[in-house]
């Protein structure tokens, strides 16, 4: 295994005709890692708040995705019981532990009945706090961990996505700003998943369609 | 089903065959119409997106240089989050490798994103021969998987079988499936696979994906989807195996992101593929989900050995397909002409590089020097450049036939005559020009049927390059 790796690393060295103690090269790399610089940033997205939100919301309904705006994440539970209406969805989502959404009240109104925990691929919707959102593209960013079970992203039907619009930057590198300070410089959570849109294919024939594996629709919830 | 036949040394019958079947260019006429206006929507949406081109190589291009210290880096984050890494010399040292992983946890049915390094080692063929067996999970790339097929285009691999194809397909393998049902439409087809997929998720024991970026900073493998396909593949089985290749390396999530803007765009005409999927290492401590073993396998193949020589710029190649989407020879001739897994302009350059020239010595000839290939490639890599380099090589070897040998040489005499060659080429463009005005192309030429007997010939504008060159200039 180490012969390998080793003769892999020295035909590498090789043939680009370096070597792996120079001192100049291994600055170069360190810095690059430590420093990480941005590079191009679009200017689309750097806009106030207001704006950020709105190009966020034109973004992600030009990729199919279907959005609403509500006050406070307290009106989140009638916002979804309101959405299964419409769709004839029964009134049950899974959610994970995050309290942002376990700690609401989902018993407002006629209640919607909430199951907890990783999804088994039989639940037809699911509800997800998002870590942010991007307004360049219109994308959610998910993060895992014992809160957010990354099976609800993917396996149900429905997706439903909560974001906060203080969290909707303007581009990627914010959220790696973001996720840096959280977590420390080099630290990732187990999975970060960027969700632009619902599922969609078009190998067959080349036509487009919505739901080919993960959600055949998503729908996002900017609160505040 | 075996490792992919190469059939690459007879990449001018394989030619032939595939612009005699109406199906076939039916299906190349979509690619044309659809990728090609859809990129340069997406192009012209991003004002930053030529800037964010160069970004993307000089990103590549300093990692290359610098690929050695980045591995070791990227390799010591994947073991700091509790991941294995496995160095893997060649396809069939990385074969076993995965077969390793899959014995240890016991499984029978795997599951695959698509991966274009899988096809690349033969991985479902030496999977299936030992008893384990891969599922493929793109739609497209399972359509192939019942079919026996290879891809016939590195994003879209199902991109040469029509709907009628598939449905029949289905009805052969899904053998529960009521005859009755209509299976004519495309969203009838797409449902009874995500059906019949779906069980195969959650029974799988090893999930394999490809990655597209592998992160130094973060020893994190990053996956780019529309299906969702690819997560379902990672989340579900106990065991996550990644296989990538070496130029996969990127030193930040910055750089990763920076490139990322020009993928999606190249290739499909979106802004950002629906899934875009950063994992890094296995579930963490209290994670109700995800795998419990992550496994990179680091695939050099050949790739070390591109290092330093000409044929360095290609390892920027970030698999977009845009070269293909705009190539005339592959919209002629579809991708199974290329014989072996890549096609398009960048399997015409990569093919001889990891198969031989003596196998794949024939691809870098598919190609008519339009440079549209090189004008659309995010990376910019000099794909004709490129071509020509191995024209020149295989010239030197003396694999040429002799008719092919004499047109370069006479090419070369007018070449190194700059008077000589202008004069020459404006008489014969104009000439072309007005014989090819109706179709703009040639399906014959006297005197070339040994070109055009395999390759349409684009009909010249009716001016050479260098004299529109210096009629821009003037107008400038
Ligand atoms: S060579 Fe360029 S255009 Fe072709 S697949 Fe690679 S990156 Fe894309």
């Amino acid at each position: 295994m180490t012969a390998t790796r080793d003769a892999i690393l020295n035909r590498v060295r090789r043939n680009l005709g370096v070597s792996g103690t120079d001192v100049t090269r291994r600055a170069a790399v360190a810095d690059r890692i430590t420093r990480a610089p941005a590079g191009v940033v679009p200017a689309r997205g750097q806009l106030d708040p207001a704006d950020r939100v709105a190009l966020f919301v034109a973004k992600a309904e030009g990729v199919q995705a279907t959005t609403e705006r509500v006050a406070s994440a307290a009106d989140v539970p009638a916002a979804v019981a309101d959405f299964l209406r419409r769709h004839n969805l029964p009134q049950r989502v899974r959610i994970g532990a995050d309290p942002r959404l376990a700690g609401l009240d989902w018993a407002v109104g006629a209640g919607v009945e909430v199951l907890s925990g990783p999804s088994d691929g039989s639940d037809l919707v699911c509800v997800s706090h998002a870590a942010a959102g991007v307004a360049e593209t219109g994308t959610l960013v998910l993060t895992s961990g014992p809160d957010n079970p990354t099976t609800l992203n993917f396996l149900p039907d429905v997706h439903v996505v909560v974001v906060d619009a203080g969290t909707i930057g303007g581009d990627y590198e914010t959220v790696w700003r973001d996720l840096r300070a959280r977590l420390g410089k080099g630290v990732m959570p187990r999975t970060v998943n960027f969700v632009t849109g619902p599922s969609r294919s078009a190998d067959i024939e080349q036509t487009l369609l919505l739901g080919a594996h993960g959600p055949r629709s998503l729908h996002v919830i900017v609160t505040g | 089903m075996t490792a992919h036949v190469i059939t690459s040394p007879r990449f001018k019958e394989n030619a032939h065959e595939a612009m005699l079947s109406p199906p076939l260019q039916k299906a190349m006429g979509n690619v044309e119409r659809n990728f090609i206006e859809r990129r340069a929507q997406a192009a012209a949406n991003l004002p930053e997106f030529e800037a964010l081109r160069d970004a993307a190589r000089d990103i590549k291009t300093h990692t290359l240089k610098h690929l050695d210290l980045y591995l070791e880096a990227y390799e010591r984050k994947v073991t700091e989050a509790g991941g294995h890494v496995h160095w893997a010399a060649d396809a069939d040292a990385a074969n076993k490798i995965v077969l390793d992983i899959c014995r240890k946890a016991g499984a029978r049915t795997v599951t695959k994103g698509k991966s274009m390094i899988s096809e690349e080692i033969g991985l479902n063929g030496f999977l299936e021969a030992n008893g384990v067996t891969p599922v493929e999970t793109d739609l497209g790339e399972y359509i192939i998987q019942l079919r026996g097929e290879a891809p016939s285009h590195i994003i879209a691999p199902a991109v040469h079988v029509n709907k009628e194809e598939v449905e029949a397909e289905f009805r052969r393998v899904h053998t529960h499936l009521d005859p009755k049902r209509d299976l004519s439409e495309p969203t009838s087809l797409l449902a009874e696979a995500r059906g019949e997929l779906r069980q195969k998720f959650l029974a799988a024991d090893v999930g394999i994906t490809g990655a597209n970026f592998l992160i130094a900073e973060t020893g994190t493998s990053v996956i780019v989807t529309n299906e969702g396909n690819g997560d379902l593949t990672q989340i579900l089985p106990r065991v996550h195996v990644v296989i990538a290749s070496l130029e996969k390396i990127t030193p930040t999530l910055e750089d990763a992101s920076q490139i990322l803007r020009v993928l999606a765009r190249s290739a499909t005409g979106q802004e950002m593929s629906v899934y875009t999927t950063f994992s890094t290492g296995p579930r963490r401590p209290g994670d109700p989900d995800g795998p419990e073993e992550y496994h990179v396998v680091l695939l050099d193949n050949g790739r070390s050995a591109m290092l330093g020589t000409e044929f360095e710029d290609m390892l920027r190649c970030i698999r977009c397909g845009a070269c293909m989407n705009h190539c005339p020879v592959y919209h002629a001739i579809g991708g199974h002409a290329y014989g072996w897994v890549y096609p398009g302009p960048m399997g015409a350059v990569l093919t001889p590089t990891l198969i031989g020239v003596e196998k794949g010595g024939h691809l870098p000839n598919a190609s008519t020097f339009c440079g549209r290939c090189e004008s659309v490639c995010p990376m910019r890599i000099p794909l004709p450049k490129l071509m020509r380099h191995w024209r020149e090589r295989e010239f030197e070897r003396h694999l040429t036939p002799p008719t092919a040998r004499w047109s370069l040489k006479t090419w070369a005499f007018f070449a190194t005559r700059p008077r000589l060659y202008r004069l020459a080429t404006r008489v014969a463009m104009g000439t072309l020009g007005m014989l090819g005005r109706g179709s703009g192309r040639f399906r014959s030429l006297p005197l070339a049927s040994g070109w055009t007997k395999y390759r349409d010939m684009p009909a010249p504008q009716g001016s050479t390059f260098q004299a529109e060159w210096a009629k821009r200039r003037r107008a400038a």
